[in-house]
C-alpha cells in the first residue's frame, strides 16, 4: 500500500524566490486498487509525481510518502525504483546511442540485483521483452531503435508502458500519460495498465482530462487543487469534473 | 636557445649519409621542437617535453609486454613492432605483405616530429597490397617499452617506427592498429598511406599509450581517383598526445571518412589535427570528432580543408562534438576552410555540452545507479564511432578499452 500523509513540499524558483506547491497532501492507495488524481493546471500533479519518484529540485519540508513498510522519500531515485515505484514520463526522456534492448535489460538487472535477485542473460531477457511487446501489441523493432529517438509522441507513451509491464513495480506513477495522444495510442497504453492489474499491483494516474478514465476506469478519483486533495469519490466524480469543471468543485470545497 | 631536449636529440644523430636524414636534421636544427607561438601548435604546448633527455630505442628481444589492450585480441595475421623495430618472433605476417627494415625516405614531409622521425627511424610496415587484391584484415601492434629500455638513466625512449601502407588499384585492405606501451617514452611514429585508383582502406587505431607516455603520430595520405579511405582514431591513452592527418585527395571521386574519439581524463591532452587536401573534382569527406573529457583533460581539434580551384562538387563535412565530465575538462575546436573553387559543399560546426539531467534521472528512476547512468549516455555519446567498427572482436578491442579509460577517469 502506498500511503502518503500530510505531505508538504517546496520548489525554489529561478529568481530565489520558494514556493511551497504539494501544501498537505493524504492518500492512500491499497493494493490492487487504481486512483486517478485530477486537477486544474497548477495544482501540483506533476510535483506529487516528481517528488514520489525522487527527482532533484523539490524540497519535502513535511510529511511522509510510504510503501509498505518503506520510507520512499528517503531513497535515492534508483532505490526506489528497486522497492517497486515506477515514474511514467508526461514527457519520456531521449537517449541518444543508447539502444532499447540494452536500457531495458540494464535497468530490469538493476533492480534485481537490487533486489538480491539473479540476473537475466540476454537470451532470457529478449525472451521476456519479446513476450511483453506481443502482450502489447508493439512492434518488435521498438527493442532495437535508440531509447526514445525519433519516437513519435504516442511511441514514447507506449515504450513507457513496455518498460512499465517489464520492471512490473509494486505502484506506478502515470504522470499524465494521455496528453498528446490520439485515441489509438490512449487505448494501448490503458491496455498495459489494464493487463498489469493484479492483487499485489497499484496505480496513480495523473491527468488533467477524464478521457482516459474511459479507459482505464479508476477505484477511486482524487481533486487535487492548490497543493491538496479537496475531493476525493469514486469514477462518477471524474465525470461529474468533466461537465462541470475544475472550478465548481473548487469552490464546493 | 636549444632546449635540453632539442639539444639531446640533435646529439644523438649521428650524420647518417642518407641525404633525406641529414636534410631533416638541418631542418630540426633551425626549427627545434615546436611551440604554442607555432600557429599549428597554438592549442599544444610541448613545455613538458622540453626539458628531458632522449635515448633512440635500439633493436632488442624484449618479450610482449602484459598491457591489458593485448590481451584477448582476435586471431588474425599479425605484424608486432617494439620500439619502432619489427619483431619477427612475435608475428605472423601474412603472405603477401613483406616486412623489410629499409626505411624509404623518398617522401621527407616538413612537419617538425616527421622530420624527427626521418632522423632516427629504423624500421616499419611495408604493406603493399596488388592491384585488385582483397588482402583482409590485419592486426598492426606498435608497441613502446619504456622503463629499462633506454640507455642513459634519466633519458626516455624515443621510438620512431615509419608505416608505409600502399594498395593497388581496386585492392582492399583492413587494418587494426593499436599502439600501446609501458612506462616513459615518445613514440614518434609516421604512417604513409597511398591508395591507388578503386583502392579502398579501411583503418581502425586505438591508441592505448601509458600513462606517462607522450605519442605522436603524424599521417600522410594520398587518394587517387575513386580511392576510399575510411579510418577511424580512437585515443584513449597518453599523457599527451597529437594524432597529425594529411589528407590529400588527388584523384576525382575519392572519399575520405575520416572521424576520430578521444575519451580522456586526469590531465591528459589529446590533440587531433586534420589538414585535408581537396585537390581533386567530386571528391567527398566526413569528419565527425567526438570527445569525452573528464577531470582536467584538455582536447583539441584542428581541422583544415583545402580545395583547390579544379576541386569543383567537393563535398565537406567536419564536424567536432565534445561531452566535458566535469568543470576543469577543455575542449579547443579550430576549424578553418580554405576554399579556392566555385562550386563547393562544405560545411563545419562543434557543440560543446554536459551529461544531461534529465537523461540521468530517467535511468534512475528505472532503477539503474548514477554511476551506471552516466557510463551509459557516455558510450551512448561514443555509440556513432564505435558502431562504425563491424561487430566481432576488433569492436570487442575498442570496447573494451573505452571501459578501461573511463574506469580509470572515475577514479
Amino acid at each position: 500500500m502506498l500511503e502518503i500523509r500530510d505531505l508538504h513540499a517546496t520548489i525554489t524558483t529561478a529568481d530565489g524566490q520558494t514556493r511551497e506547491i504539494l501544501r498537505g497532501i493524504d492518500l492512500s492507495v491499497p493494493d490492487g486498487e487504481i486512483h486517478a488524481v485530477m486537477g486544474p493546471n497548477g495544482a501540483g500533479k506533476s510535483t506529487l509525481a516528481h517528488v514520489l519518484s525522487g527527482r532533484d529540485g523539490y524540497e519535502v519540508t513535511a510529511g511522509s510518502a510510504m510503501l509498505d513498510e518503506q520510507d520512499l522519500l528517503a531513497m535515492a531515485p534508483e532505490e526506489r525504483a528497486a522497492a517497486g515505484v515506477f515514474l511514467a514520463f508526461q514527457y519520456p526522456v531521449e537517449l541518444p546511442g543508447v539502444g532499447n534492448a540494452h536500457f531495458l535489460r540494464t535497468a530490469l538487472n538493476a533492480q534485481r540485483r537490487a533486489r538480491g535477485e539473479a540476473e537475466l542473460d540476454a537470451v532470457q531477457f529478449l525472451k521476456l521483452a519479446r513476450a511483453e511487446i506481443k502482450r502489447l501489441a508493439m512492434r518488435d523493432d521498438m527493442l532495437k531503435r535508440q531509447v526514445n529517438v525519433g519516437f513519435s509522441g504516442g511511441e514514447k507513451k507506449r515504450n513507457e508502458v513496455l518498460q512499465m509491464g517489464l520492471l512490473r513495480p509494486r505502484v506506478a506513477v502515470l504522470d499524465e500519460t494521455d496528453s498528446g495522444l490520439d485515441i489509438d495510442a490512449l487505448r494501448i497504453v490503458a491496455e498495459g495498465v489494464n493487463a498489469l492489474r493484479a492483487p499485489r499491483f497499484s496505480a496513480l494516474v495523473i491527468t488533467h482530462y477524464q478521457r482516459l478514465l474511459d479507459y482505464i476506469v479508476p477505484d477511486r478519483v482524487h481533486v487535487l487543487a492548490a497543493g491538496r486533495i479537496v475531493r476525493s469519490g469514486g469514477p462518477e466524480l471524474a465525470r461529474l469534473l468533466e461537465a462541470e469543471g475544475y472550478a465548481a468543485i473548487e469552490q464546493a470545497a | 636557445m636549444a632546449t635540453r631536449a632539442e639539444t639531446s636529440l640533435l646529439g644523438h644523430f649521428t650524420a647518417a649519409a642518407d641525404a633525406a636524414r641529414r636534410d631533416a636534421a638541418a631542418r630540426f636544427a633551425r626549427h627545434g621542437l615546436p611551440t604554442v607561438r607555432d600557429e599549428a601548435w597554438k592549442y599544444t604546448s610541448l613545455r613538458a617535453l622540453a626539458e628531458v633527455d632522449f635515448t633512440p630505442a635500439e633493436a632488442g628481444t624484449a618479450p610482449m609486454p602484459d598491457l591489458p589492450v593485448l590481451r584477448d585480441l582476435p586471431d588474425m595475421p599479425r605484424l608486432v613492432f617494439i620500439n619502432g623495430f619489427y619483431r619477427a618472433d612475435l608475428s605472423a605476417p601474412p603472405a603477401w605483405a613483406k616486412p623489410s627494415t629499409a626505411p624509404d625516405l623518398t617522401q621527407v614531409a616538413g612537419e617538425p616530429f616527421a622530420a624527427l622521425n626521418t632522423m632516427f627511424t629504423q624500421d616499419g610496415a611495408r604493406l603493399a597490397v596488388p592491384a585488385g587484391m582483397d588482402a583482409g584484415t590485419l592486426l598492426l601492434l606498435t608497441l613502446t617499452i619504456g622503463d629499462g629500455a633506454g640507455g642513459k638513466a634519466g633519458a626516455i625512449v624515443l621510438a620512431s617506427p615509419r608505416h608505409r601502407i600502399t594498395l593497388g588499384a581496386g585492392a582492399a585492405l583492413s587494418v587494426l592498429e593499436i599502439t600501446a606501451g609501458s612506462g616513459s617514452y615518445l613514440h614518434n611514429a609516421v604512417l604513409e598511406v597511398a591508395l591507388g585508383a578503386g583502392a579502398t582502406l579501411r583503418h581502425r587505431r586505438l591508441q592505448d599509450e601509458a600513462e606517462r607516455a607522450f605519442a605522436v603520430a603524424t599521417l600522410y595520405a594520398d587518394l587517387a581517383e575513386r580511392a576510399t579511405y575510411d579510418a577511424l582514431i580512437f585515443t584513449v591513452g597518453a599523457a599527451l598526445s597529437r594524432t597529425e592527418a594529411h589528407v590529400a585527395l588527388t584523384g576525382a571521386g575519392a572519399t575520405l571518412s575520416l572521424d576520430a574519439a578521444q575519451a580522456l581524463a586526469g590531465r591528459q591532452h589529446g590533440d587531433i589535427t586534420t589538414m585535408l587536401s581537396h585537390d581533386a573534382p567530386q571528391c567527398r569527406s566526413r569528419q565527425t570528432i567526438r570527445n569525452v573529457l573528464d577531470g582536467a583533460a584538455r582536447g583539441v581539434f584542428q581541422g583544415r580543408i583545402d580545395v583547390a580551384r579544379a576541386a569543383q562538387k567537393t563535398d565537406g563535412y567536419q564536424m567536432n562534438h565534445a561531452l566535458l565530465l566535469s568543470p576543469l575538462a577543455e575542449i579547443d575546436s579550430k576549424p578553418e576552410l580554405r576554399i579556392n573553387a566555385d562550386d563547393v559543399k562544405c560545411s563545419h560546426g562543434a557543440t560543446v555540452g554536459e551529461l544531461d539531467a534529465d537523461q540521468i534521472f530517467y535511468l534512475r528512476s528505472r532503477g539503474i545507479t548514477e554511476a551506471e547512468a552516466r557510463s551509459m549516455l557516455i558510450h551512448g555519446f561514443l555509440a556513432e564511432p564505435l558502431g562504425v567498427i563491424e561487430d566481432g572482436p576488433m569492436r570487442d578491442v575498442f570496447d573494451r578499452a573505452l571501459l578501461r579509460s573511463l574506469r580509470t577517469g572515475a577514479a
